[in-house]
């Protein structure tokens, strides 16, 4: 089967980048494994306290299998990860999956509208700050951003609860609270104010990086070359410009996509959003292992795929990379 | 320049294609004038050369007729005439119709002025589309651009086909590219085309080519071209008249046969001079100083703190541009004077002594290679002591690596390379210090080989430190010393590479150099980089050093004639073969091989360009005592 | 014997050509930027406020002074918080541990960042593909998460939180260093000092560093306002190494419920922290600013 992959052009790459992932997130699981499971000193006592009675310990020791070699534990593991087996959880006695389910596909949501709302925002606020550089649209908005970016998510989240929720307006909910059994779609007053925060985490980066790729651009031989040929002034900022421009933008969306998940973990405590970013603060301040290591994979896969994707997107807008491969 | 002197113009203003008056560009916000006073005129079907060195102001002159200005200058007064209209007069909208329409551009780099994320064929084809209904008759389909498409890639001698088309420019080589800009310059039949030294960076043989064409379509079509260069040599062999321009002004503007018989600003006839010839074996004069950028310019004459015929008023006023003969003005108080100069032979025949038995570097069937390709295939020779040998090729041929692989840069080679009596190892690291300190090499690019960080004593002083010649106050002592061999003062030491000149950055790589002794020099391209006046100053200075200190040089370039000026003898590498070797005056003034016949002929020398003019022997420069 | 004015050469009275202005050093270039004093200002209060804040501080930072929630009056300059305690006196504790924390942090993933990046830019071979593959590695755990769960496996420590934000900031730090280094690298002046078998480590820290230092510093600043911006947050989720002491972080989780009734209790450090990483993005703002100045100016040759 080897032989008859072709190692060539984009297909090629991206199957190389695949491969390239997948060692990353082995190493990645044992990484996660070894950090909490396989560190001296005994997880079941780390998980009990110091008052557990040996027999707790043993029943537990028993069912996290911490009796056998750490190999086999480690194989364990890794094969019911990947046949969708993530574990118990400790604290609630479930099935990792029926606690994380619906939690996750709160967090899904939350994160994908917030980076439907902030790309095209962040690659527009940059294009028009580059194209009218050093004039006050650009001064403005370059400081604006620089503060923002500057402040961390849950001191903004908090500051927007302060003025849109509690003391100087009240027009949002402080909390957003999603019961079970109920989608974030059905509370969307819910989603605004957590949505605000990841966008103002994550657009700054963008829009600069958007800017910067822009200006660079915009001052480049062959945009000057475009204007002496006498190309209507659109052509050249759309069919000229922005493929050139959006090329580095793709990476840095995708890191700060990647970004977000861990945003999330903040940003969804600070609203008591029902979201696995809570769910692994909570896991965490339980000590449920299962739940942490899932989690721990989760976001790793997550943010090994979203790489990818960039790398791709990257690749398609520059025809120059493409050849080479 | 005054209006009757243009009035009295041998093509009436009415018939020229463009006529240029006052020109004056300026630095937006300090308002320092980058040039001034520019006027021409160029008659359709005819080609202006515009000479100048790095500095001059020659591609701010030749966007103007675009109407465009790089960014933070800004066109400030005169008038470009096309076709009886002031383009400068005109809106933003009315010049983009006019730009690639009626007045077109061909970049110098081609590669970067190629959109790399589109194809080829794109960036050809919406040049006719932009401009539809403003060609001779206008209103033409997509079945319409096609067909002229095709036609005009012919033209060029591009192949026609649409799977060319669909290329990326990276996937062009540079000779392709730069036909592409040809092409799109030519696609809507301008009236006007302004080349921007489209030839530089690109081998001789493509030069040549693409120099044809352009002659070519600029027949064809009858299209005026402002040719912008550097390089007098190439201009001559395309342009009627030559227009020389010096810091912001045009000193000089004569039929291209006047100027090489007899030229009338001191100057041009040093730039003359500067120029290797292939006939040579005379030492190259350059020229001490270098101009003077915006805003630092003299008072009176530009050129005055340089020139060796200045007087007192030279300096207090600036000069007028005006008529010294029909066809023929010259901005120089003492312009009759120059003119009627006797062409004295300056520049003594170099002596070269001729070389000793022992060989101080020998190569013995090299083989290099780049990865698994092969670039060097068994390439044999000698370098003996005392002895300068010239290693000359296009680009791709070998010579780069093997010279690196000399210097134990480039790893990836057998064979055997011995120094004296020591074989080399292929690493730089592996030799010991002794014999690295005997092998040294100066890279051709002076803005790179410095480190940014560092002084220049310190990078002088670096290989005294490394191989412990010499250290504490006997150190600064030789830094000073060497400083003072390359002609310049001791004052440098304290300076970064970035208070310095190409031409002073690349003394201080000498120094750096030559500080610990060596046996062998290597000179990578070491004057490709620089103007012709500083080259020629930097080869003077590389000859004498060689034959002071009885240095063994590999001098390695791809401008033949300046061999000449350097050599003993000189090996023509072709595709990493050894296609000729010998004696330089025998190789290059009879050449044996095809490929060294070619290559000369290929090559735009001061010879070439006199010949082309039709004027006999070239004419050694005429200067005065300096 | 060659003159010493010769061709191409100043020699007395002619103008020397005067260049751009040599920046010797970047930081000094860069304090004339309102932007950077501004950032100075900002953080220098601020560490002035961290440190020197205990000793001055009114009340112990759990020594009640008044009811629980009580806006400010009295003698709470800025009300009480939810336990009662001086707010101001606990604004006036709570960046130390902050503070520090970050600074060590930063600092050492700055070191081993650099030494990383620099080694694999200069490798330019398998070496290089190894360090950046467990680069990656590290850098598939947002900073956040991986504090979780260190702090969750090994316990709410100071080095725990310490050595993981340092852990994380190395690749991010090594991909920046190895992104400057890769085209200082290919310059013809490295070749020479190759050439002329300059050792290695002189190379990577003499020559090459010194060249890599402008895209450096400007991450080294974003590096410290998110190790503090994760510092605090870890503070805020409740896994702060001293629970119960005065930190900014804890101070806004704990009072963020009465927002409505006593924002002080949460307003107050909020604009600490947000003076402090303003003030520190500000200066790295400055920097790069400052830098791309002298790169478009010396681009110009």
């Amino acid at each position: 089967m080897l032989a008859r992959i072709r190692w060539g052009g984009v297909s090629g790459f991206v199957i190389r980048r695949l491969l390239l992932g997948l060692i990353v997130l082995i190493m990645v699981s044992i990484v996660v494994f070894a950090a909490t499971q396989a560190l001296p000193g005994d997880p079941a006592r780390a998980i009990l306290g110091r008052s557990a009675t040996p027999q707790s310990l043993a029943a537990l020791r028993l069912k996290l299998h911490l009796d056998q070699p750490v190999f086999t534990q480690y194989w364990t593991w890794l094969t019911g990860l990947l046949r969708g087996n993530l574990g118990t959880s400790l604290a609630a006695q479930e099935p990792v999956t029926t606690l994380l389910g619906p939690k996750l596909v709160n967090s899904s949501v939350l994160v994908a509208v917030s980076a439907i709302v902030s790309i095209p925002v962040s690659i527009a606020i940059g294009s028009w700050a580059a194209l009218k550089r050093e004039k006050i649209f650009d001064t403005v908005t370059s400081n604006l951003l620089l503060a923002l970016a500057a402040l961390p998510e849950f001191v903004v989240a908090v500051v927007l609860v302060l003025l849109l929720a509690t003391t100087v307006f009240q027009v949002l909910p402080a909390i957003s609270r999603i019961p079970p059994g109920s989608g974030p779609w059905n509370y969307p007053s819910a989603l605004v104010l957590p949505v605000l925060t990841l966008v103002i985490a994550v657009a700054p980066y963008v829009a600069r990086i958007m800017r910067a790729s822009m200006v660079e651009v915009l001052e480049s031989d062959y945009i000057e070359m475009a204007r002496l040929k006498g190309l209507p002034e659109r052509t050249v900022m759309i069919r000229h410009a922005l493929p050139n421009a959006l090329g580095p933008v793709f990476q840095v969306i995708a890191l700060n996509l990647a970004y977000l998940a861990g945003g999330i973990v903040v940003v969804e405590y600070v609203f008591d959003y029902t979201g696995i970013g809570s769910g692994l603060q909570e896991a965490v301040l339980n000590h449920d292992l299962p739940v942490v290591q899932a989690l721990a994979m989760l976001i790793a896969a997550l943010y090994v795929v979203l790489n990818l994707l960039a790398d791709v997107a990257t690749i398609m807008v520059t025809p120059r990379l493409r050849t080479r491969l | 320049m005054s209006a009757e002197d243009l009035a009295s113009e041998s093509a009436e203003p009415a018939q020229a294609a463009v006529t240029v008056r006052d020109l004056q560009i300026e630095v937006a916000d300090t308002r320092t004038a980058v040039v001034t006073d520019i006027a021409f005129e160029i008659a359709p079907g005819e080609v202006l050369g515009l000479v100048g060195e790095s500095g001059s102001g020659k591609t701010t002159v030749g966007l103007a007729l675009l109407g465009h200005a790089r960014r933070g200058l800004v066109i400030a007064g005169g008038s470009v005439l096309l076709g009886g209209r002031d383009i400068l007069a005109l809106s933003d909208e009315q010049l983009r119709r006019l730009r690639g329409s009626v007045v077109s551009y061909v970049p110098q780099d081609p590669a970067s002025s190629l959109n790399p994320a589109l194809r080829v064929g794109l960036q050809l084809r919406e040049v006719l589309e932009a401009h539809v209904g403003e060609r001779d008759g206008g209103g033409a389909g997509r079945a319409d651009h096609s067909a002229r498409i095709a036609e005009i890639m012919r033209e060029v001698a591009l192949p026609d086909d649409p799977r060319f088309l669909r290329r990326y420019p990276h996937e062009l080589s540079g000779g392709q590219q730069q036909r592409i800009g040809l092409a799109m310059a030519f696609a809507n039949r301008p009236r006007l085309i302004v080349l921007d030294e489209p030839t530089t960076g690109l081998d001789v043989t493509t030069q040549a080519h693409v120099l044809s064409t352009v002659r070519e379509l600029a027949r064809l079509h009858d299209v005026a071209a402002l040719y912008v260069s550097h390089d007098l040599a190439v201009v001559a062999t395309l342009a009627r008249r030559v227009a020389v321009m010096y810091a912001g002004r045009i000193v000089e503007l004569a039929t291209a046969e006047a100027l090489f018989s007899s030229a009338g600003h001191p100057y041009t006839r040093r730039l003359i001079g500067a120029i290797p010839r292939l006939t040579g074996g005379r030492s190259l004069l350059g020229i001490p100083g270098h101009a003077a950028s915006p805003g630092n310019r003299p008072p009176g004459c530009s050129f005055a703190p340089r020139c060796s015929m200045r007087i007192e008023q030279c300096e207090q006023e600036i000069p007028a541009l005006r008529r010294v003969s029909a066809d023929h003005m010259v901005r120089c108080i003492r312009a009759e004077e120059v003119l009627t100069q006797e062409q004295r032979r300056i520049g003594d025949p170099i002596d070269m002594p001729a070389a000793e038995d022992l060989a101080a570097l020998r190569l013995d069937s090299v083989v290099a290679s780049y990865g698994r390709l092969e670039v060097v295939h068994s390439v044999s020779f000698s370098l003996a002591a005392h002895e300068c040998l010239a290693l000359v090729g296009e680009s791709g041929s070998g010579k780069t690596t093997i010279a690196r692989a000399i210097a134990g840069l480039h790893r990836n080679w057998t064979g055997k390379i011995t120094l004296g009596d020591v074989p080399l190892q292929a690493s730089a690291r592996r030799r010991d210090a002794d014999t690295r300190r005997r092998i040294q090499y100066i890279f051709q690019n002076p803005y790179g080989s410095l480190n940014p960080r560092r002084t220049v004593g310190d990078i002088i002083e670096q290989p005294l430190r490394l191989f412990g010649t010499a250290s504490g106050r006997d150190a600064s002592r030789r830094v000073a010393e060497m400083l003072e061999r390359v002609s310049l003062t001791a004052s440098y030491a304290a300076r970064y590479p970035d208070q310095l000149s190409g031409g002073e950055r690349q003394r201080v790589a000498i120094a750096r150099a030559l500080v610990c002794d060596p046996a062998v020099l290597v000179c990578d391209e070491v004057t490709s980089a620089l103007d012709v006046s500083v080259q020629a100053a930097i080869v003077e200075l590389l000859g004498n050093l060689q034959r002071d200190l009885g240095l063994s040089m590999l001098f390695i370039t791809h401008n033949l004639p300046l061999v000449r000026s350097i050599a003993q003898r000189v090996a023509v590498l072709h595709e990493g073969v050894i296609a000729e070797m010998g004696d330089a005056a025998q190789v290059l003034g009879t050449p044996g091989q095809p490929y060294t016949r070619q290559l000369i002929s290929d090559t735009p020398s001061l010879e070439t360009a006199i010949a082309e003019v039709g004027l006999g022997e070239p004419p050694v420069d005429a200067a005065s005592a300096s | 014997m060659i003159p010493a004015a010769g061709p191409d050469v100043a020699a007395a009275g002619i103008p020397l050509e005067a260049p751009p202005v040599r920046a010797t050093s970047l930081l000094r270039r860069s304090i004339r930027l309102w932007r950077t004093r501004i950032g100075v200002l900002l953080v220098g209060l601020l560490v002035l406020l961290a440190i020197v804040g205990p000793f001055v501080a009114p009340y112990g930072p759990t020594t009640p002074v008044g009811a629980p929630n009580s806006l400010p009056g009295g003698k709470a300059v800025l009300g009480t918080d939810y336990l009662g305690q001086d707010v101001l006196s606990r604004v006036l504790y709570g960046g130390r541990s902050i503070l520090i924390m970050a600074l060590i942090a930063t600092a050492a993933g700055l070191i081993v960042g650099v030494v990383i990046g620099l080694v694999a830019a200069y490798a330019r071979n398998a070496l290089d593909d190894v360090l950046m593959r467990v680069m990656d590695v590290i850098m598939a755990f947002p900073q956040i998460m991986l504090g979780l769960v260190a702090v969750a496996v090994i316990g709410p420590h100071a080095w725990v939180i310490v050595t993981a934000i340092a852990l994380t900031t190395v690749p991010r730090i090594a991909r920046i260093a190895r992104g400057a280094a890769l085209p200082v690298v290919e310059r013809d002046f490295i070749a020479s000092a190759e050439a002329m078998g300059v050792p290695r480590r002189r190379i990577l820290f003499v020559e090459l560093l010194p060249n890599t230092l402008g895209p450096l510093m400007v991450e080294a600043s974003l590096r410290m306002t998110y190790s503090i911006g994760v510092i605090a947050a870890l503070a805020y989720l409740g896994l702060s190494a001293d629970p119960n002491g005065a930190n900014w972080g804890t101070m806004i989780q704990q009072n963020q419920l009465v927002l409505a009734v006593q924002p002080w209790g949460a307003v107050a450090p909020i604009i600490a922290i947000a003076l402090l990483t303003m003030g520190t993005g500000l200066i790295g703002d400055g920097i790069a600013r400052t830098a791309a100045g002298i790169d478009r100016s010396r681009g110009a040759e």
